[in-house]
């Protein structure tokens, strides 16, 4: 009996072993080396000194932040009007559907859009507005981004509001709370594990983004993500990406453990 | 003092299903009532409207005089103890009791002596602090019991309150809730399927069925004098066969005539004759009115159920304190009052005018 519990644990274990710990004791050991293969700091002395590195993690902060909250302030009412419509099962699946759309693809769908000469402007002129630069702003990089990490908030948040059950909304109607104090009080608490999940499925990887921000950003926004891969891929020096790598890594760590405190309550003698 | 006051009430669901059929009934003030049925009986239904949980489709549902039908559940004087309890897991015991009083801003002060009282009474001075994943079943009960009785509610309704409990916590329950409801004077109103519960409690019973009312009246009324063979067979064992009225007093079943306490209805009218068990008393065979073979015997710890039968087949439920032994013939003797006829298709209303006629007084006792 125990003997098959292992097997059946095998394949799971070589795929973790292989793919989530062996590149990231490769990436500490990267970052860790120097360029003969000697042990040192300077990677990242070197790191913690320029203040280009600390503008450039800022900056991946500041932006994940942004993208995160405008995505929560969406996803939020949305899966909570969501969880009580109709058809839940159709509209579910309209905001998985885009998920299933490559990244890329839907970067350059939104270069067609917002191009000078694209849908927005050719609208925007049409009132005498435009043509406004859109493409390669900030705006639209955290535009495009919330766009595409909109399913990943709303669908923890909406699991979370479905399995609170119905009755706990009674009774709280049933002690005299209106309908915003059962939102304040029950629904919201009760679905802040959703929303938890929520923000470490935005966050963390919004921390990272790299191809938007060159295709939408037009590189005027330089994230950690981007850093990595022109250290990688343009100057190949792999030590470097690899210290980012490595810091990156400890902030989300960061991320997660913050976002799953637990709650305190009131104590009475 | 009339409190709650249904009008002809009827609620339809959207798929065209009939919950409650042209309800109407009225609750007093201080009273412990029990809504008593199978289940989709409609009797969950009826608290939900009266907890403003649920609208009806019809009909008007009146608080203290005042029309409250569309008057939503947080403005009610009402609070309910749900059936799985619904206390909120996010919050600890006294966050949870404390919930209606904070929603209306009392002072903090306040707050905790009445929390601290609402525990005491259900006695559960030091859980203030516990959290509700480490209460047992009977605890998160008193809570939710707490939670809902600090609001010092005019009406506290109990949704099958008792039913996720063990036997013996149940009993324990029961004697409490009574207890808690004759000390604060408060109308209860708690629905229930299990009639053991509703008899023990409950100063008056509205037994359902179909959406419709079968039947309301003290325990002992009920009990003694089903209007029909539904509320027969529901509340406790009963042995129902076919007869036939005879005469005001006299009615015929099983082939011979007993003189009963029935009197109102027109001779040679087809009726059910209900005894129960419990009435039914073996004796030597010609003590007997009626002639049995016991069929089958259990110890049930308090008596003996027995199962025999006739010689016209029928078979008849008797408890007895005395063993008897199986293959065995015996007597079964029962009372004149022990007979309960019951005409097809009367309703409560009919019931109650016929035995006036033939009782003469009206709040008397039914029997």
């Amino acid at each position: 009996m125990k003997k098959n519990r292992l097997f059946f644990l095998l394949p799971y274990s070589l795929w973790i072993l292989l793919f989530v710990i062996a590149p990231m004791i490769l990436i500490a050991f990267d970052a860790f080396t120097g360029s003969h293969g000697e042990f040192t700091w300077s990677n990242f002395v070197q790191f913690f000194s320029d203040t280009t590195f600390l503008r450039m993690t800022l900056n991946s902060f500041w932006y994940a932040f942004l993208i995160t909250v405008i995505t929560l302030l969406i996803s939020y009412p949305m899966a909570y009007i969501l969880s009580h419509m109709k058809n839940q099962q159709f509209w579910l699946l309209l905001i998985i559907l885009p998920t299933w759309i490559n990244l890329l693809l839907k970067a350059y769908a939104f270069i067609g859009i917002f191009a000078r000469d694209g849908l927005v402007n050719h609208f925007l002129s049409f009132f005498g507005i435009g043509p406004a630069n859109i493409l390669f702003t900030d705006f639209a990089f955290i535009f495009v981004a919330t766009y595409i990490e909109i399913p990943f908030m709303i669908l923890p948040i909406y699991n979370a509001i479905c399995d609170i059950d119905p009755a706990l909304i009674n009774a709280a109607r049933d002690l005299g709370a209106s309908k915003w104090q059962v939102l304040g009080k029950i629904i919201w608490p009760l679905s802040r594990s959703g929303v938890e999940s929520g923000i470490q499925a935005v966050f963390i990887p919004s921390l990272s983004l790299f191809m938007l921000t060159r295709l939408i950003g037009g590189n005027r926004v330089i994230t950690l993500g981007t850093a990595i891969e022109e250290y990688f891929l343009t100057t190949m020096n792999w030590h470097m990406g690899s210290t980012i790598g490595v810091v990156l890594i400890v902030l989300m760590l960061i991320v997660m453990l913050t976002t799953n405190r637990k709650r305190h309550h009131q104590e009475v003698r | 003092m009339d409190i709650i006051k249904l009008e002809h009430v009827t609620k339809q669901y959207d798929d065209g299903f009939i919950a409650l059929n042209d309800i109407s009934l009225t609750i007093e003030s201080g009273k412990f009532y029990s809504l008593l049925g199978p289940s989709g009986s409609g009797k969950t239904t009826i608290l939900r409207i009266m907890a403003g949980f649920s609208e009806p489709t019809e009909g008007k549902v009146y608080f203290a005089g005042q029309d409250i039908t569309a008057l939503d559940a947080s403005k009610r004087q009402i609070n309910t103890v749900f059936q799985n309890y619904a206390l909120f897991p996010h919050m600890n015991v006294y966050e949870n009791v404390a919930f209606g009083l904070e929603i209306k801003k009392q002072k903090k002060s306040k707050i905790q002596a009445a929390v601290k009282d609402a525990l005491h009474m259900v006695q559960l001075d030091d859980f203030a602090n516990r959290e509700i994943s480490e209460l047992s079943g009977g605890q998160q009960q008193r809570v939710a019991i707490a939670r809902a009785l600090v609001n010092q509610p005019k009406v506290l309704l109990l949704d099958e309150s008792l039913s996720a409990l063990d036997k013996h916590l149940r009993k324990d329950m029961q004697f409490e809730l009574r207890a808690i409801q004759k000390k604060l004077g408060i109308t209860f109103i708690f629905v229930t399927h299990d009639q053991e519960e509703a008899l023990a409690m409950s100063d008056e019973i509205f037994v359902l069925d179909k959406g419709k009312i079968q039947q309301s009246g003290s325990p002992v009324d009920i009990y003694d004098e089903p209007v029909n063979d539904f509320v027969a067979r529901f509340i406790g064992d009963s042995n129902i066969v076919l007869g036939r009225m005879v005469r005001d007093f006299e009615v015929e079943f099983v082939n011979r005539r007993f003189e009963c306490a029935d009197a109102g209805i027109p001779a040679g009218e087809k009726v059910e004759i209900v005894l129960r068990p419990e009435d039914l008393d073996l004796v030597r065979p010609e003590d007997g009115k009626l002639d049995v073979i016991v069929q089958s015997q259990l110890f049930l710890g308090d008596h003996y159920e027995i199962k025999a039968k006739d010689m016209d087949d029928n078979e008849w439920l008797i408890h007895s304190t005395n063993a008897t032994q199986v293959g065995k013939e015996v007597g079964v003797f029962f009372d004149s009052e022990d007979i309960h006829v019951m005409r097809f298709g009367e309703s409560e209303a009919d019931f109650d005018k016929r035995l006036e006629t033939y009782e003469g007084d009206e709040t008397g006792e039914k029997r």
